[in-house]
């Protein structure tokens, strides 16, 4: 399945992954890709394989055979701490919960991918006036930096956690039900602000929820059924 | 950036993290306070006499003549004639020369027989002199000087009357012929202290109704005759001896120990020092091996407590990997707190070492008369804390290789 866009940010060929864990299962995707800028909802049960993608997205899990290219590089192409180094530059990722260091402050935790990516460093300018650019426009106060992250509530961890994958601008957000957490009204406020700090970085976002709810603010809105298949017991 | 992470997340275990400091501390300040016991102990016992080249007695060995002579410990075999002694200080070579006569006692102290140039001649730490704190020294016949140990136990002071005992463990006492105290010196920390000094002739004196060892019944002559009589010693003990030039030295002790009118010994004190030091050496290994046990005792109880908190921290982990930290960033922060607690542990250490001698050296130096020394760490003591820091980096490497794979097999997908 190829979401449209101009040129791809991402693009899964002939992916199968085996898991060999306790419960082993087989993931395979045939064929997926994002465009450039595009937002992309991707719905799952618990269990369908959803973590185990973005993994394989982030470099963390390397497919068995198929290929997986973020911004055109082929990840399994890559060494150990080149992957690493890649995804620090070019993927921000936002947690469903816990999602902060909580013993750092808010600015260490926005400042802290920057600390892996040179080039994204590079792009930030001045991180610290970058961060505080960020926590504004995602409507928290300025006093907030200097605040350790295990005294913020769940709303403001999450906006924390968006500025952080976004700072430096990378290319691509990978979300993993970020809204889990939020009540309604929340939920809301937290995509408006995310939407429009994509639209401001022309980023795209790859986010994965079990909510159908969500899926009028994206440009695409996919199941792991349609994407891929699952084997259980298949080691 | 990670330095100061690694710091905010020792502090956010602040409890854990304190108690495992606290551990490292006790055992560093237990570990450098031994050490600094230990050559205390070694500086002070080889201060004990300094100043003399020679000690002379009769032949026997030179530890044996160490013990009795300096350390008031043992019994000599034998003496050394008169007629030695002043062939031997009558020597061109010879500087001085200062008899010292064994054998009697006082309650649990050993009386020492000797001249006036003992107080003049005998140097410790280096060169500090015997002083007074109260009284004079020996000026009558029967005037005493005691050490402060011996003052303090038997809380003496100047003009009390003192009785000897004939021999160390004798119940007859020279009540014919009492002593005064005249003086009392002033702390030594060394054998001294224990010591009951009198004039050579008063030995001579109190055994003027003595022959072959016991009182010779019903023979009691009166001191103003005993004060007039010739009270030149048959014998000595041992003798100090220093000579005109250190060079002079070997010469000497040659010419003694070849002596042909008697069989004789001469010593280098600071040889025997080194000699009697190395037959208690073993105490002071297995002390220092005792203290490092502590020390990696402490060390392992670190490596357990991060043990402890990998799997509590794996969320944290799985945060780093996904900001882009590789796992061997991940083994260096565990890595990195363990060397911080370990530094941390060891200034501490050393800061409690600090504290603890400023308060105990007074308490020590007047108990045992041991002087600690209060100085900037010395190099060997800077080594042993790089040490502990080191070996801290070692016993975390395990854990750390742990959180390693742990974080490649978790990536970023860890769920609690």
């Amino acid at each position: 399945m190829i979401l449209a866009g101009e040129g791809r940010i991402l693009d899964l060929q002939g992916v199968n992954f085996c898991w060999r864990g306790r419960a082993p299962f087989a993931l395979s995707i045939p064929d997926f890709s994002l465009g450039s800028g595009k937002t992309a909802l991707l719905l799952g049960e618990s269990g369908s394989g959803k973590s185990t993608l973005l993994s394989l997205i982030c470099g963390t899990l390397l497919p068995d055979t198929g290929c997986v290219q973020v911004a055109g590089t082929d990840l399994a192409a890559l060494s150990v701490t080149a992957r690493d180094r890649f995804r620090a530059e070019h993927i921000g990722v936002i947690f469903q919960q816990f999602n902060l260091l909580p013993y750092g402050t808010v600015a260490d935790n926005i400042l802290l991918p920057l600390s892996f990516a040179p080039k994204r460093k590079k792009c930030a300018g001045d991180a610290m006036a970058g961060a505080l650019t960020l926590i504004r426009s995602l409507g928290l106060p300025d006093n907030l930096m200097n605040a350790r992250a295990a005294t913020l509530s769940v709303g403001q961890q999450q906006r924390v956690a968006v500025a952080r994958a976004l700072i430096g601008q990378p290319p691509l957000i990978i979300a993993d039900e970020p809204t889990s957490s939020l009540d309604a009204v929340n939920q809301t406020v937290f995509l408006d602000l995310l939407f429009q700090q994509l639209a401001n970085n022309n980023a795209s976002l790859l986010m994965v929820s079990h909510d159908p709810r969500l899926g009028d603010r994206f440009d695409h809105v996919f199941s792991m059924s349609e994407i891929s298949k699952i084997e259980r017991g298949a080691a | 950036m990670i330095l100061r992470l690694a710091l905010a997340s020792l502090f956010a275990r602040a409890l854990t993290v304190g108690m495992t400091i606290l551990a490292i501390a006790l055992s560093v300040a237990l570990f450098l306070g031994v050490e600094k016991i230990r050559t205390s102990a070694k500086a002070s016992f080889t201060n004990t006499i300094s100043g003399t080249d020679l000690i002379v007695g009769a032949r026997s060995g030179s530890v044996q003549l160490l013990l009795y002579s300096v350390f008031r410990i043992g019994n000599a075999t034998n003496n050394l004639t008169w007629q030695s002694y002043q062939d031997i200080a009558a020597r061109a070579d010879v500087a001085w020369a200062v008899p010292i006569s064994l054998g009697d006692s006082h309650r649990q102290f050993r009386v020492m027989g000797t001249t006036v140039a003992f107080f003049e001649h005998y140097k410790y730490r280096k060169s500090r002199a015997l002083a007074l704190t109260d009284g004079v020294i020996i000026s009558d016949l029967f005037d005493t000087v005691v050490g402060s140990d011996v003052a303090k136990t038997l809380k003496y002071s100047v003009g009390d009357p003192i009785i000897i005992a004939h021999g160390l463990a004798s119940f007859t006492e020279h009540k014919d012929q009492p002593f005064r105290v005249s003086g009392i010196l002033e702390k030594t920390g060394t054998p001294v202290d224990r010591t009951v000094i009198v004039n050579m002739e008063a030995i001579e004196a109190i055994h003027v109704d003595w022959k072959s060892g016991a009182k010779t019944p019903g023979q009691s002559t009166p001191l103003d005759v005993v004060r007039r009589m010739d009270l030149t010693p048959k014998a000595v003990t041992a003798a100090l001896i220093g000579v005109k030039t250190p060079l002079k030295t070997f010469a000497l002790q040659r010419a003694i120990n070849q002596y042909p009118e008697e069989p004789l010994l001469a010593i280098l004190p600071g040889v025997a020092l080194q000699e009697l030091w190395a037959i208690v050496g073993v105490a002071e290994t297995a002390l220092i091996a005792v203290s490092a046990m502590v020390v990696i005792t402490a060390l392992i109880g670190m490596m357990a407590t991060i043990f402890s908190s990998l799997n509590e921290r794996r969320r944290e982990m799985a945060i780093f990997r996904a900001m882009g930290a590789g796992p061997a960033t991940i083994l260096g922060l565990l890595v990195l707190e363990a060397m911080l607690t370990a530094a941390f542990g060891a200034g501490l250490g050393l800061g409690m070492l600090y504290i603890s001698l400023v308060i105990a050296q007074p308490v020590i130096d007047s108990t045992f008369g041991l002087w600690l020394t209060i100085d900037s760490p010395s190099i060997r003591e800077l080594w042993v804390l790089f040490g502990v820091v080191l070996a801290g980096l070692i016993v975390s490497l395990i854990p750390a290789v742990r959180a390693y794979r742990l974080s490649l097999a978790d990536g970023m997908m860890v769920t609690r």
